[in-house]
Order: C-alpha cells, then sequence, then structure tokens
C-alpha cells in the first residue's frame, strides 16, 4: 500500500530537556484511511499532529505529504483544533467564510456564500448559521470547527482530540456525524483520541504510542470490523471486545514498559480482532472478558 | 393592568436613580441659592453715598463701578439668576464672532476640539501602527521598551517649552501637546492587545495560508479591537484634560483660553459655564468612545 502520509523518524527534543519526548516514529497512513493515535498524555501526540500541520518543526526526521516534504501550514491539511478556535467576532456563517476565501481568493461573494451553506448544512447547523459562536453549546462549536475544515476540501484532515471537552451524548453524535461525512467525501484523517471507544468506532487504523520519554508508535492495531460499523451496534460484534482488550493492555500495562526508546523502530502491525476467532474455535478457550467501559486518560 | 405597569417602572432602579440624581441637583441649586444671596447687597447705595469722589474716582481706577447701585454683589460668587443669564445668552447666541478677543463659546469649543482631534488623530496613526509592531515582535519590545519607560510619566505640558521653541506657532504647539500625551495609552494597548492574541487564532490564520496583511486586519485587528479602542478612549479622556491645561498657557483660542481670559476680566458666571462646558463635552466624547467599545466587544 502507498502512503499519502509518511512519517520517518520524527524526533522532538524541547530545548534544554536531556530526552526526546518522542525519538523515531514511524507510521504512514494511507489514501482515504482514518487514522487514530492513541496514548497517554505527555507521550506528544499533539506535538506530532502539529508538525504534521506544519506548525510546529521537529528536532529530526522526516514527514512527506504524497512525496513532498511538509514545510510548513497548507491549505491541503485541513486542522480541527482541540479548543475549536473559531474567532467569536465571526458568525458561522463568516468563520466558515473566513476559510473559504483563503482557499478561493478568486471566488464571487455569492459563490462563497453557497459553499458555506453546503457544509453548514452538513454538519446540521443551517438554523445557527447566523449565530456567533458565544451563542452555540460546545458541541456546535466543535462542528464549525469540523465544518470549517472541510469547507477548504483539504487533501488531509488533522483532528486534535476534538470532542476532549464534550459530553458523552454529544460526542456520540457528533461521531456518527463524522463517519457519515467521512465516507461520502473519502476524506483522509488523522485523529488523536483519548477514548479507546472512539477509536474502534472511527479508525481503520490505531497508533498506540508508548510512554515518553522517548516515546514511539509501538504498535499499530488494524480495526477489522467492516467499515459500515454504527455506535449502535459497535458492541455486538465479538471482534470489538477482543480489539478493545487488546488496547487497553496495551495502554494499562505495555505502554510503560515501552518507554525511553524500547519501542521498536518499525511498529507491527497487529489484527487482534482477527486472531482470536482461531481461539474462539477452540472450545477450551474462556468467553471474550467483559472490560467496563473506561476512558484512558 | 395599566396601573401595575407604572408601578413596576415607577420602582425600577433606573427611575429610582434618576429620581435621586435630581433630588441631588436641587439640593445642591439650593445650598447654591443660599449661599449666595444669604449676605446683606442693599448695603452698597448706601455706602456710595458715603464716598468721597476722590474715593468714586479711585474705585473706578480699581476697576469697579461703585455707582452703578444695583442689589449685585460685585466680586462675589455669582447667584444662579445671574448664572441663568449668562448661560441664556452663551446658549442663544454660541458662534458669534467679534473679532479673536470676543467669540462665542461654541467656536472656543469648536477649537479646542480640532486641536485634539487633529493631535489625537495623529498619535493614532503612530501609535496603532508602532504598537502593532511591538505586539508582534518581542525584539521591537524591548528595543522600544526603555524610551517609552522614560517617555511616558513626562507631563505632557513639560514638552510646551520644547514645542514652542522648535515649532514657533502657539495654535500647532497645542496639538504637538495632545499628540504627545495621547500616543502613550494607544501604544500600550494596542501592543498588549496584539500580543495577546490567542495563539489558536493565528494558527488557524497559518493552517488557512492567510497573507500577512489579511492576517493583520482580518484577525489580529479584530481580535484586539477591545483593547485598542480602550487604549483610544483612555487617550481622549487624557487629551481632552489636557488641552484646557495647554490652551491656558499658549492662549489665542480655545476653551481654556477662554476659562483664562474670563479668569482676568475676574468673571466667575463666564468661567463656571466654561467650566461646565467643558464637562459635557469630555463626557460625550467618552460616551462616543463607549458606543465604539461595546461595537467592537466580542463575547469568547
Amino acid at each position: 500500500m502507498t502512503n499519502f502520509l509518511k512519517v520517518e523518524q520524527l524526533t522532538k527534543t524541547y530545548p534544554g530537556a536531556a530526552e526526546a519526548v518522542f525519538e523515531g516514529v514511524n507510521f504512514g497512513v494511507g489514501q482515504g484511511e482514518f487514522v487514530c493515535i492513541i496514548g497517554h498524555s505527555g507521550c506528544g501526540k499533539t506535538t506530532i499532529l502539529n508538525v504534521l500541520a506544519g506548525l510546529e518543526i521537529a528536532s529530526g526526521g522526516y514527514v512527506f505529504v504524497d512525496n513532498r516534504e511538509v514545510a510548513g501550514p497548507s491549505l491541503e491539511r485541513g486542522v480541527v483544533f482541540q479548543g475549536h478556535a473559531l474567532m467569536p467576532w465571526l458568525t458561522v456563517r463568516g468563520n466558515i467564510a473566513f476559510a473559504v476565501r483563503s482557499k478561493w481568493p478568486a471566488w464571487s461573494r455569492a459563490q462563497v456564500d453557497d459553499h458555506v451553506q453546503k457544509y453548514v448544512q452538513l454538519v446540521g447547523l443551517g438554523q445557527a448559521i447566523d449565530k456567533k459562536p458565544s451563542a452555540l453549546s460546545g458541541g456546535m462549536k466543535q462542528r464549525v470547527g469540523i465544518a470549517r475544515a472541510f469547507a477548504i476540501q483539504p487533501r488531509m484532515l488533522l483532528l486534535d482530540e476534538p470532542f476532549g471537552a464534550l459530553d458523552a451524548l454529544t460526542r456520540g453524535t457528533i461521531q456518527d456525524e463524522l463517519l457519515r461525512i467521512c465516507a461520502e467525501t473519502q476524506q483522509t484523517v488523522f485523529m488523536i483520541t483519548h477514548d479507546v471507544d472512539e477509536a474502534i468506532l472511527l479508525a481503520d487504523r490505531i497508533l498506540m504510542m508508548s510512554n515518553g520519554p522517548q516515546a514511539r508508535v509501538a504498535e499499530i492495531v488494524r480495526n477489522t470490523m467492516p467499515r459500515t460499523r454504527t455506535r449502535a451496534t459497535l458492541h455486538h460484534d465479538p471482534q470489538y471486545y477482543r480489539i478493545r482488550n487488546h488496547l487497553v493492555d496495551f495502554l494499562v500495562a505495555r505502554s510503560a514498559e515501552l518507554s525511553h526508546g524500547r519501542a521498536p523502530l518499525q511498529p507491527l502491525e497487529v489484527s487482534p480482532g482477527l486472531a482470536e476467532i482461531k481461539l474462539e474455535l477452540t472450545p477450551t478457550s474462556d468467553s471474550t472478558p467483559i472490560v467496563p467501559l473506561r476512558r484512558v486518560v | 393592568m395599566a396601573a401595575a405597569i407604572k408601578t413596576s417602572w415607577t420602582r425600577s432602579e433606573g427611575f429610582k436613580a434618576g429620581l435621586l440624581s435630581l433630588l441631588l441637583l436641587v439640593a445642591l441649586l439650593g445650598i447654591w441659592h443660599l449661599a449666595t444671596t444669604g449676605g446683606a447687597p442693599a448695603a452698597t447705595p448706601a455706602a456710595v453715598t458715603t464716598l468721597t469722589a476722590e474715593e468714586i474716582e479711585y474705585a473706578k481706577l480699581m476697576g469697579r463701578d461703585v455707582t452703578a447701585g444695583t442689589a449685585t454683589p460685585r466680586s462675589g460668587f455669582p447667584t444662579l439668576g445671574q448664572m441663568a443669564e449668562v448661560t441664556g445668552r452663551h446658549l442663544s447666541a454660541p458662534f458669534y464672532y467679534n473679532g479673536p478677543n470676543d467669540m462665542g463659546i461654541g467656536l472656543q469649543l469648536a477649537h479646542s476640539l480640532a486641536r485634539v482631534a487633529v493631535g489625537f488623530l495623529l498619535a493614532a496613526s503612530v501609535a496603532i501602527p508602532l504598537g502593532f509592531l511591538i505586539g508582534m515582535s518581542p525584539l521591537a519590545y524591548r528595543a522600544l521598551d526603555p524610551f517609552i519607560q522614560v517617555l511616558k510619566p513626562i507631563s505632557p505640558l513639560a514638552w510646551m517649552p520644547l514645542a514652542l521653541y522648535t515649532i514657533k506657532d502657539s495654535s500647532i504647539s497645542g496639538v504637538f501637546v495632545i499628540f504627545i500625551c495621547s500616543i502613550w495609552p494607544m501604544l500600550l494597548n494596542t501592543a498588549f492587545g496584539v500580543a495577546s492574541v490567542r495563539r489558536d487564532w493565528l494558527n488557524v490564520a497559518r493552517t488557512l495560508e492567510v497573507s500577512p496583511l489579511r492576517k493583520a486586519f482580518f484577525v489580529i485587528l479584530p481580535a484586539a479591537a477591545p483593547t485598542i479602542v480602550t487604549g483610544m478612549r483612555i487617550s481622549m479622556g487624557i487629551a481632552w484634560l489636557v488641552i484646557v491645561a495647554a490652551e491656558m498657557l499658549v492662549g489665542g483660542t480655545g476653551i481654556g483660553h477662554f476659562v483664562w481670559n474670563e479668569w482676568n476680566n475676574l468673571s466667575l458666571p463666564n468661567i463656571i459655564f466654561a467650566i461646565l462646558c467643558i464637562g459635557v463635552v469630555g463626557m460625550l466624547l467618552d460616551r462616543l468612545f463607549a458606543v465604539a467599545q461595546r461595537a467592537v466587544t466580542y463575547v469568547e
């Protein structure tokens, strides 16, 4: 599989720090793929995303998008920020129009407005288009942030834990929307999350980072569940708990063991969802243990 | 129903405050009235008869017309009636012009306002771009900081001799004093507003590949606008305070000159009326900037 995004030996050391936050990070993302990155706080996930966006410069290593090295921010990579980052003096329409005009400066006012309305409808905010962000709920603001990122039709979307500040119900609704929009647009997505279930629902592959310092992408979990999965049916699939247990095991135990650069340079790609089907065929195996739902921070 | 609405209206905080303000005004005017009419001015005509011709002549030389024989106190504080008469006279012809030493209060205020406007706009045109530079570049901030720290606390009137010497024009010197006093709050507030624009908004602009000029006008300016307008409001307040003092010094025209001139004429009613005018115009200027402030303020 040819990788649309390629990250090679990426390293970041903050000035004055003895050890790198992350070191030797290697992974790739294919065209149209949805990839989540998961790991404990302080392993440098946000820094990696900022380097991919071109907002921060790594201390070492390379990032290639479409075989060209990333040299700075670009309209080709849309970013949804953790704190939505809407401009409070502009309405929803104004915020998205600002992005649209940045991408297509030659467009007429009517063209811009048509485009804005299309994307506002896409995230279901038609009623609130002329409201200021201060008049919107947290979930609505984050929807506007997503609409703004999609509206410039980037080749790749970078999401920095976009649902972290939302309550569980709102998060669920927007996750479903994001899944639908990504399926419609065949968008390539790289997303940070702290939520194991969110990763399983959304991602085709889940990058698991070991703890810092000298964190690495230690293992890649392939999500073998069908792409038609939804939040409502997810937990009925027997693969779900196997993948989930694998992720939780990694975060609880193995991520700490693999800190200080003890993780392999080239991460192993595993498919825990499929691997255990063979085990299940043997009559001696236990039924899948049920792990209580928990959010890993 | 109508009665209920009426009572709720009369019970509102605004109504009560207005009523209280009115009562205070009436009380103050009452005290004024009692204080200025409490004496016995009727004694003057009798006193005149006791004066010799030489004494009357001497009094005239000293600028006192003792033979006028009215009941008005000659050099005392004006009564409310005199104030009303002076106010009426000024307001009935605010823009008359009988030469440079005798013009309407409106014209005097217009002169002062014009000086303030020119000095203030010049200051804004320097302070806001410079504030942008200082706010965006820590290097510029550190390089210019010592100058600002030293120049800021200087009383604007201390510049006056230097201005008069170099510019050689009293009117332009007045403008210069306004310029120098209104530049600092605008400069510092602009720098602070620009420096504290949220990182997120700048990152949005960067990921959208927004040009530096567009970023300055459509991201930084609206983000920093509330702070900048606050600086402008403070500057305008200071400018209006300073113009009166500056015009007292340089003379010629303006409300400050008018006050000083009337002091030389010993015309207290005119001075009191001018003081009230200064207050009202200052308040209107402040209101103007309050409206501007409300227009650019955003809720996060």
